[in-house]
């Protein structure tokens, strides 16, 4: 592959943004993110995806899917322990490798590991309104997002679960004859959107076919819902996705024979590799 | 009829506190909830799904015009309210308020501060508990308990509609404000009961008590949040609160706001120990306002055995408990009495909000964190040396006049006060001031 071929990969733009996204975090938010937590991280990712690489007798080594698992974890996950840190990188990469159902894996690697630490520890947490909501931020947290997506050419799975959650906040507004002040405030919430374009996004979690993705979407979007404001428990989509990650591979048997894209060949291809 | 309702009020005084730490400077002067008008206290116990909260009164008005209105998200059983004493509420001001620290004695300050604005009334309450709910029911209304507790009188109300409940507690001597029938309706739909307390005069007169009590209320309900919006309807500006949570595990924050420390551990000039109260308003006016308004900030966050300086003594396990810390174990051991025993597990935060309809359109949800790291704000004065020089101490005072400066630039910084001003203020060495021709001519223009 030359330097050219190399520059289209999608997630070249992901890395970029994302690391933007850190340093904007650090810098301008303070969010309280720990240097050594980001260290351990990275360092522990690779060391993962080098050792699974090898088991699985992959032909080569590809460091930047697990690259980009660190930076959403980092962004999203908060802890006191650098040792919580490093299980997180084990749990998200591992995942890749040990749980996979017809050659995709089936937890979004970020995802699994920040629910499993958020469910069986007190001491990992995230943190969704520190990135606030200033409207310009989320704007631009949208557009630079939004960027990624259009290269990833996956971009229904966001489009579709930011409409249908935001159907569902409106929805609940109109009801509870509450101001639309409410769910737009709810709306823009940065975690909100690293979620949508960074994470419910990965086409390597998400269904095949186009239909099978704003199915997908749309569940999610309808479970986070209920966990946010019928159970009123906090993070809500991120939670939703690990419930709804199942069946994906339900909806991509359902769909089957659909699915096949112009890019299919490409994409087999780049499913090889985890 | 005029009726302010307010929820909790408090006077603060400080007991001396004397205990002082070389390495993180002696306790001076701190900057109590008192500092601001119109605030509110509200104390929450949390761990899994149980809550207690202590909601303090600065109600300064006729006791009897005092009301309050607050959503709740359950049945409350009458041995699910008590009355507390706002000793402790003003013990937990003391013990998490900002600190200025250097040598000298702390100064006993006083505050008074106030909550939410809502509704009372001199209309007396019908007597009969049947008429009262035949009332009821012809506007919609379940009376779903009524109890007297302490000094007052309590009703639990559930609803079908917002108009007849709002209705109803106008004419029963509510003065409930402008435009929140669509905020009550909103509870309603979301399967919350008001709680509705107002002062029983005899009660009160047989009590003895001169000032309004804290009410506390103990439930369990998966929603970890402080509804806020019926306190934005007063279109009396913004308002101040004071969270305190006390939990188990960690630091407790926002979930749907900002949730930003307050600038800590910074050197500030030595005459500000003389307006901490100034600086502190105004430092917190700057962060407010850096935050474009739609920020909670943290004043304090730390594990409850122990404070360094401190600005009161930690809260005793009798004290905790009566704020509703449910998993202190029991007192009665055979354990020999220590000297101070100190709380376990009970880590407190004290958040500060203001807020209005604008910045804060959804209600404050709140999540415990695993945070454990201890955080104040701490503010530090510097004495200069002012002995008789017995050497050449130019070196020193050079340094010396640097440090000022930084101090002085640090303050208008934090402050938005005038540097001219500040380094007016400021005992230079020699008593000179910089040459203002020090700072770019620029810099003057437009501030």
């Amino acid at each position: 592959m030359n330097l050219l071929d190399s520059l289209r990969d999608p997630r070249y733009y992901q890395v970029a943004v994302l690391a933007s996204l850190l340093a904007f975090g650090i810098a301008v938010l303070d969010f309280g993110i720990r240097w050594q937590n980001a260290a351990a991280i990275l360092l522990t990712a690779q060391a993962v995806q080098f050792i699974g690489t090898r088991a699985a007798g992959l032909p080569r080594f590809d460091p930047l899917s697990a690259l980009i698992t660190s930076l959403s974890l980092t962004l999203l996950l908060r802890t006191e322990f650098v040792a919580l840190a490093m299980l997180a990188a084990i749990i998200a990469i591992g995942s890749k490798f040990l749980i996979r159902v017809r050659g995709k894996h089936v937890f979004n690697p970020a995802n699994v590991a920040l629910v499993t630490l958020m469910l069986t520890s007190d001491y990992a947490w995230v943190s969704s309104g520190q990135w606030g909501s200033a409207a310009i931020g989320a704007f631009a947290l949208a557009c630079l997002g939004f960027l990624v997506l259009t290269r990833a050419k996956r971009a229904e799975t966001t489009i579709a679960f930011l409409a249908f959650y935001g159907m569902l906040l409106f929805g609940r507004a109109l009801w509870l004859g509450d101001p639309l002040s409410i769910p737009v405030h709810q709306m823009q919430n940065g975690a909100l959107l690293i979620f949508a374009f960074f994470m419910i996004s990965d086409p390597k979690t998400t269904p095949n076919s186009p239909f099978g993705r704003v199915l997908f979407a749309s569940i999610v979007a309808g479970i986070a819902f209920t966990i946010q404001f019928v159970f009123y428990v906090p993070n809500g989509p991120i939670l939703a996705l690990i419930a709804s990650a199942p069946l994906v591979p339900l909806i991509d048997a359902l769909l089957r024979g659909t699915h096949y894209r112009w890019d299919t060949a490409r994409e087999r291809a780049l499913n090889k590799g985890v | 009829m005029r009726i302010l309702v307010t929820l909790v009020a408090a006077v603060v005084t400080v007991s001396a506190a004397t205990t002082a730490s070389a390495f993180c400077g002696f306790y001076v002067a701190k900057a109590d909830t008192s500092l601001f008008n119109r605030a509110s206290q509200v104390v929450l116990v949390r761990d899994g799904e149980r809550t207690v909260i202590t909601m303090a009164n600065d109600f300064e008005g006729e006791v009897k015009d005092f009301a309050v209105v607050i959503p709740v998200p359950t049945m409350i059983e009458r041995g699910q309210i008590n009355v507390g004493d706002r000793a402790v509420i003003e013990h937990l001001d003391a013990y998490t308020a900002p600190r200025l620290v250097e040598y000298h004695d702390p100064d006993p300050c006083q505050a008074y501060w106030r909550l939410e604005e809502m509704a009372g009334s001199d209309a007396a309450m019908p007597a009969s508990e049947k008429e009262l709910r035949k009332s009821a029911r012809s506007r919609g209304v379940t009376i779903d308990a009524r109890y007297t507790v302490g000094e007052y009188d309590i009703l639990i109300l559930s609803a079908k509609q917002s108009g007849g409940l709002i209705t109803w507690l106008n004419e029963n001597g509510y003065k409930i404000p402008r435009g929140a029938k669509r905020v009550v309706d909103s509870y309603l739909k979301q399967d919350m009961r008001f709680f509705v307390a107002k002062v029983n005069l005899e009660e009160q007169a047989r009590l003895g008590y001169q000032y309004l009590r804290p009410i506390q209320v103990a439930y369990e309900s998966n929603k970890f949040m402080l509804p806020i919006r019926l306190g934005t309807l007063n279109a009396k500006g913004k308002q101040e609160l004071y969270v305190y949570a006390l939990t188990r595990t960690g630091r407790v924050e926002a979930t749907n706001y900002r949730t930003v420390k307050m600038p800590s551990n910074v050197e500030i000039p030595e005459f500000v120990d003389g307006e901490f109260a100034d600086f502190y308003r105004a430092m917190f006016d700057g962060q407010t306002r850096k935050e474009n308004e739609r920020a909670v900030f943290l004043e304090y966050a730390w594990d409850m055995a122990w404070c360094d300086p401190c600005a009161a003594d930690p809260l005793s396990r009798k004290e905790l408990k009566s704020l509703g810390v449910f998993w202190l174990g029991d007192d009665r051991g055979n354990r020999k009495p220590t000297v101070q025993p100190l709380a376990q597990n009970v880590f407190v935060t004290r958040l500060h909000v203001r807020y209005d309809a604008e910045h804060f359109p959804e209600d404050l949800m709140f999540q415990e964190t695993g945070d454990r790291q201890n955080f104040q704000g701490r503010y530090v004065i510097r004495r200069a040396w002012k002995g008789e020089a017995k050497c050449d101490i130019s070196n020193y005072q050079a340094a010396l006049r640097e440090r000022q400066e930084r101090e002085a630039r640090q303050l208008a910084n934090l402050t938005g006060w005038d540097i001219g001003d500040i380094r007016g203020k400021i005992r230079f060495p020699d008593d000179t001031i910089p040459e203002p021709d020090e700072e770019p001519w620029w810099k003057r223009i437009w501030n």
